[in-house]
C-alpha cells in the first residue's frame, strides 16, 4: 500500500466553548473504505468538519495527498477531489433535484462529461431521475440521501467523506444504500471515509475502522477484527 | 513588525485605492462638463496620511513594541486598581455625588448646560439600557417615548395650566401606555424585525407629531411652556404663597441631576430583583426561559413599558427646559444617538451608559471646530467600535453572584 | 375613473422603484440575513451620481446631441458605481463581523448608513442637486389621463432590469450558485462556491439596481437630496418583507404593492400621511403573517 491519500495528525479542535477533537490520528489509504465509529458526541462529525476546514484545528495536522490543506478554505476542496456528503444530507431545499446535481459539478467546466455524470447518477438512482424538476425539500429522507451522494459524485471526488448516511432511514433502505456505498468504492475506484453510528453496517462495508472516544482514536484495526472484538461487540455492538 | 507589514499592506493599497476610485467621482466631475483631480487628491491624502499612521501604531503594537511603553503602564494601572478597590465604592460615589452637586458653582452656563445635556441623555441612554441591555431586545424608535413625555407636558401646561411637577407623573405613564401600545404587536418578531417596525413606530410617531395640525401644531411646534414651579411664601400681606419659576440654568440642572439619580438608582434596584434576573434570562435564551416558566411576553412588555417611563420623565424636563417643543427634535437619528450611548458605552452595564452618554455630548462640543464632520465621524466610530471593540467601552459584568462565584 | 387610471400608472411607476430597491435589501438578507440599513444611502449614491455625470454631459454638450446614449451611460456608470460601493462597504464594516451578533452587525450598518449620508452631504452639499430636465419633456394623452415619456422609459427600465435579474438568478449558474448560498451557506462551500464571491457579488447586484432606481427617482422629482434614501429605504424594506424576505419574485411583487397603496392611499385617503402606509403594512405583516406572501428564502440551518 502507497502513501495514505488522506492522514490526520494529532488533530485537535473546539467546537464553540467544548474541546471536540483532542488528538486524532488516522490515515487513509487510497481505495479503501473507512469507518470511524463511536458514540453520540465522541468527535466523528467533527473530525469531518474538520477535514473540510468547516471547523478550525488548533494543532495538528491533515494531509490530503501528501500536502497539508490545514487553512485551506472548504471551497477549495472538491476541486482537489475532496466531496462530502454531510450530516442531514442538506440538500438545497428550494432547488429542484437536477439543479442540486448540477451544483455538485459547479467547479467542472466540461459540459459533456457533467452530461455524462447526470446519466450516471439518474442509472445509479433512477428515482432521481423521475423527480429531477422536483424541489430538493419535498423528497423523502431516503431519497434526500441518494441525492445527496449523488451530488458528492458528481463532483468526481477521490475522496468521499460521508457524516452518518443512515440517519433517519428505514433499514431496508439503509441495506440499499450500504449496497451503493460499496458498488461506488469498487466500481469508480473512490475511496471513502465513513461516519457512522450504525457500528455493525460500518464494519461490515469498510475494510478497517477507528473507533473514536470523546475525542481520541481510542482503537484501531481491520474492520473485520473490530466486528468480532468482544470490548466493542459489547459497547457499539449491542451485544 | 516588517512580517505584519508584509501582511497588511496589500489589502490597504486596495483600500486606498478602491477610495479614491469611490471619490473622485464625487468632487471631480463638475457641471461644466471638466474634470479635475485636485480636490480629490487632496481630501485623499488627508485621509491616506491620517490612515497610514494609525495602521502604523497598530502594527507597532502588534509586534510588541510598544510593550516597552504599555507594560509598566499596565502594571501601573493594576496597582492603582488594587489600591483602589480597597476603598469602599460608596466613598467614590459619595464623592462624584459631591461633585455633581457642587459643579454649578465653579462652572458658568455653557458648562452647565452641557452637563444638564449629559444628564437627560443618562436618563435616556438608562431607559433604552433596560429595553435592550437588560431584555435583549433592539428598540430603533426609542425617541417616540421622549416625544410623547414632551408632548405631554407641553399640552397639559398651556392647555390645561397644570404644571410641571404635576405633569411629570402624567408624561412617565402616557409614556408608558405608548409603550405598551407599540411593544404589544411588535413583541413576537424577530431580532432583527422588531428593530425595524420599532424604527417604523417611531416614524409613524413623529409623522403625527408633525402632522396633526389641531393637536400639536405641526412642524411649528408649540410655543411658551412654562418652566417647572414650586411654591415659596412670600411676604406680603400676610402670609401666602406665590409661584417661583425655576427658569435659571442652574435649578434646571439639579433638576436634572434629581432624575439622574432617581433613574440610576431605579435601574439598578430592577437590574438585581427578580425581574431583572427574568430579563437576563430572556435575553440569554427566550426559549429556555419560557421553558422554566418565564411569562416572557409580559416581562418583555414590561421592560418596554419601562424603559418608555424613563424616556417620558426625560421628555416632560426636555420640554420644561426649552419650553418650547417640536417634531424635529425626536427624528430617527436621535434615537440612533441614544442607541450608540448604550451600545458603545457598554450595553447592560450602568457606568458603560453613563460613560457614553458623556462621551457623546461632551466630544463634540470639545470638537467644535469640526463641527461639519461631526456626523461623519459619529457613522465611522460606531462602524469601528462594532468592528473591534464590540462589547463596548465598559462591558456589563454578569448581574448578580450565583452561590458558587459568591466569594471567589 | 380618469383618476383612477392615472393613480394606478402612478402606482406602477413607484411601485417598480421600489421593487428594485427592495430586491437589494431582501438578496442581502436572503444571504448573510443583515438587514442593510445603508442600502438606502446606495439609492441616494446612484441618484447623486447619476446628476453628476448627466450634468457633466449636459456641461460639454454631449447630451443635446445624443442624449439617449448619455443616458444609458450614466445609468451604466453609476450602476457600476454603486456596486463598487457596495462591495467596498461590505468588505469594511459587514465582513469583519460575521461571526458577531446581530445587534452588532445592525449596528455597523447603521454608522455606515450616517456615514454615506454625511460623505454624500459633504462633499455635494446640503441643498438639493437639480437634474437637467431637458430629457423628457412631454408624454401621451388619453383624455384626463397622461403618462408622461419619463414615466414610459422609468417603467421600461424597470422592466428589463427585473427581467434581466430573474434571468441571471434562474436560469444561469452563478445565480443558481446565488440561491443555494442563501440557502445553506456551509454546503454552497462544499460544493466549492465561494461564499465570500457570491456575498460581494449580492451587494454589488443590490447596490446596482438600487443606483437605477435612484437616478430615475432623479430625473422624476427634479433632483436628489442627501437624506433622500432614508424612507424609500424603509418603505422598500416593508415591501421585500410583504413579499418575503430572500424571495426574489416577493420582492418585486411586494414592490409594486407598496406603490400602489402609498398612490392610492395618498389619493384616495390622506395625502399627509402617505408615508404611513408602508409602515403599518410592515407592521401587519410581521404581525400576521411574517414569511411574507410568497415564502421566505433564506438559510434555514442557522438558528
Amino acid at each position: 500500500m502507497a502513501e495514505p491519500i488522506l492522514e490526520l495528525k494529532d488533530v485537535q479542535s473546539s467546537y464553540g466553548n467544548i474541546k471536540a477533537l483532542k488528538g486524532v490520528s488516522l490515515r487513509v489509504f487510497p481505495g479503501e473504505i473507512v469507518a470511524i465509529i463511536g458514540a453520540n458526541g465522541a468527535g466523528k462529525s467533527t473530525t469531518l468538519m474538520a477535514i473540510c476546514g468547516i471547523v478550525p484545528v488548533e494543532k495538528g495536522d491533515i494531509r490530503y495527498r501528501g500536502e497539508s490543506i490545514l487553512g485551506v478554505t472548504p471551497e477549495k476542496l472538491p476541486v482537489m477531489g475532496l466531496s462530502q456528503v454531510p450530516e442531514g444530507r442538506r440538500i438545497f431545499p428550494r432547488l429542484t433535484v437536477l439543479e442540486n446535481l448540477e451544483l455538485g459539478a459547479f467547479y467542472r467546466k466540461d459540459r459533456a462529461g457533467i452530461q455524462e455524470d447526470l446519466e450516471r447518477a439518474f442509472s445509479w438512482f433512477p428515482v432521481l431521475k423521475e423527480r429531477r424538476r422536483q424541489e430538493g425539500g419535498t423528497l423523502s429522507g431516503g431519497e434526500q440521501q441518494m441525492l445527496a451522494i449523488a451530488r458528492a459524485l458528481m463532483s468526481r471526488p477521490k475522496v468521499m467523506l460521508m457524516d452518518e448516511p443512515s440517519l433517519g432511514l428505514a433499514p431496508l433502505l439503509v441495506q440499499k444504500i450500504f449496497d451503493i456505498i460499496r458498488d461506488i468504492n469498487q466500481q469508480e475506484g473512490t475511496t471513502i471515509l465513513l461516519v457512522e453510528q450504525n457500528a455493525n453496517l460500518a464494519l461490515q462495508a469498510a475494510e478497517r475502522g477507528y473507533v473514536l472516544e470523546t475525542g481520541i482514536v481510542k482503537m484501531e484495526d481491520r474492520a473485520a477484527d473490530l466486528l468480532t472484538n468482544p470490548e466493542i461487540r459489547k459497547a457499539y455492538l449491542g451485544e | 513588525m516588517i512580517q505584519e507589514f508584509k501582511q497588511v499592506w496589500k489589502p490597504y493599497a486596495v483600500a486606498l485605492l478602491w477610495l479614491l476610485g469611490l471619490l473622485w467621482p464625487l468632487l471631480g466631475i463638475h457641471k461644466d462638463g471638466t474634470l479635475s483631480f485636485n480636490e480629490t487628491f487632496t481630501v485623499w491624502i488627508y485621509i491616506a496620511a491620517g490612515s497610514a499612521f494609525c495602521l502604523f501604531l497598530y502594527l507597532l503594537n502588534q509586534s510588541g513594541t510598544l510593550k516597552a511603553v504599555s507594560s509598566p503602564l499596565a502594571g501601573v494601572r493594576q496597582t492603582a486598581g488594587k489600591a483602589t478597590a480597597k476603598v469602599p465604592v460608596w466613598i467614590w460615589l459619595g464623592l462624584l455625588l459631591v461633585f455633581a452637586l457642587c459643579y454649578p458653582i465653579f462652572t458658568g452656563r455653557y458648562a452647565q448646560d452641557v452637563a444638564t445635556n449629559v444628564l437627560i441623555y443618562i436618563c435616556l441612554g438608562l431607559g433604552l439600557n433596560i429595553v435592550i441591555g437588560l431584555a435583549g431586545m433592539l428598540d430603533l424608535g426609542y425617541i417616540a417615548f421622549y416625544g410623547v413625555g414632551a408632548y405631554t407636558y407641553a399640552l397639559l401646561n398651556l392647555n390645561y395650566g397644570i404644571g410641571f411637577w404635576t405633569s411629570l407623573p402624567a408624561a412617565a405613564t402616557l409614556a408608558c401606555i405608548a409603550g405598551c401600545i407599540i411593544g404589544y404587536p411588535t413583541l413576537r418578531m424577530r431580532g432583527d424585525y422588531l428593530a425595524i417596525v420599532t424604527l417604523g413606530f417611531g416614524e409613524i410617531v413623529r409623522i403625527l407629531l408633525n402632522n396633526w395640525m389641531e393637536l400639536t401644531n405641526g412642524p411649528n411646534g408649540l410655543l411658551g411652556v412654562k418652566a417647572p414651579r414650586i411654591l415659596i411664601p412670600a411676604m406680603e400681606n400676610g402670609l401666602s404663597f406665590e409661584f417661583f419659576y425655576l427658569k435659571k440654568l442652574h435649578f434646571l440642572y439639579y433638576i436634572a441631576l434629581a432624575l439622574a439619580i432617581v433613574t440610576i438608582i431605579s435601574v439598578r434596584h430592577l437590574n438585581f430583583s427578580r425581574i431583572g434576573r427574568a430579563w437576563e434570562s430572556i435575553r440569554e435564551d427566550e426559549t429556555a426561559a419560557e421553558l422554566m416558566g418565564v411569562n416572557t411576553f409580559m416581562l418583555k412588555l414590561l421592560a418596554y413599558a419601562m424603559g418608555a417611563l424613563f424616556a417620558g420623565l426625560a421628555g416632560a424636563f426636555f420640554c420644561a427646559r426649552m419650553r418650547f417643543v417640536s417634531p424635529e427634535s425626536f427624528t430617527f437619528l436621535e434615537s440612533a444617538m441614544v442607541l450608540s450611548m448604550v451600545v458603545l458605552g457598554g450595553m447592560g452595564s450602568i457606568p458603560g451608559v453613563i460613560l457614553g452618554a458623556a462621551a457623546l455630548i461632551v466630544l463634540p462640543e470639545v470638537f467644535r471646530e469640526f463641527e461639519t464632520y461631526r456626523m461623519l465621524v459619529f457613522g465611522m466610530s460606531m462602524v469601528i467600535m462594532m468592528v473591534f471593540r464590540p462589547a463596548g467601552l465598559i462591558p456589563a459584568k454578569r448581574m448578580g453572584k450565583r452561590g458558587e462565584e459568591g466569594d471567589g | 375613473m380618469e383618476y383612477f387610471i392615472q393613480q394606478l400608472i402612478n402606482g406602477i411607476t413607484l411601485g417598480g422603484l421600489y421593487a428594485l430597491i427592495a430586491l437589494g435589501y431582501t438578496m442581502v438578507y436572503g444571504v448573510i440575513q443583515l438587514i442593510n440599513f445603508a442600502h438606502g444611502e446606495f439609492f441616494a449614491a446612484g441618484g447623486y451620481v447619476g446628476v453628476i455625470v448627466l450634468s457633466y454631459l449636459a456641461g460639454n454638450g454631449h447630451l443635446e446631441t445624443h442624449p439617449f446614449l448619455c443616458l444609458a451611460a450614466s445609468f451604466a456608470l453609476t450602476m457600476v458605481y454603486c456596486a463598487f460601493l457596495a462591495m467596498g462597504v461590505e468588505k469594511v464594516a459587514y465582513k469583519p463581523l460575521r461571526l458577531q451578533s446581530r445587534l452588532a452587525v445592525l449596528l455597523s450598518a447603521l454608522g455606515m448608513s450616517i456615514f454615506l449620508q454625511n460623505a454624500l452631504m459633504l462633499t455635494q452639499g446640503v441643498y438639493d442637486k437639480a437634474y437637467p430636465s431637458e430629457l423628457f419633456q412631454g408624454g401621451l394623452e388619453f383624455g384626463d389621463v397622461t403618462v408622461s415619456y419619463l414615466q414610459i422609459m422609468m417603467v421600461g427600465m424597470t422592466v428589463v432590469l427585473l427581467v434581466g435579474l430573474n434571468l441571471l438568478v434562474f436560469k444561469t449558474k452563478i445565480g443558481m450558485a446565488m440561491r443555494a448560498t442563501a440557502q445553506d451557506k456551509i454546503m454552497s462551500s462544499l460544493v466549492s462556491i465561494s461564499a465570500n464571491r457570491i456575498i460581494s457579488l449580492t451587494f454589488a447586484i443590490g447596490a446596482g439596481l438600487a443606483a437605477a432606481a435612484g437616478i430615475m427617482v432623479g430625473l422624476y422629482y427634479g433632483s436628489v437630496r442627501y437624506d433622500m434614501g432614508f424612507l424609500p429605504g424603509i418603505k422598500a424594506f416593508a415591501a421585500a418583507v410583504l413579499g418575503g424576505i430572500g424571495n426574489i419574485t416577493g420582492a418585486m411583487l411586494g414592490g409594486l404593492i407598496i406603490g400602489m397603496i402609498e398612490i392610492f392611499g395618498a389619493g384616495y385617503i390622506s395625502g399627509q400621511y402617505k408615508d404611513v402606509f408602508a409602515f403599518i403594512i410592515l407592521i401587519s405583516v410581521l404581525y400576521f403573517k411574517p414569511t411574507g406572501i410568497m415564502g421566505e428564502n433564506i438559510d434555514d440551518t442557522r438558528v
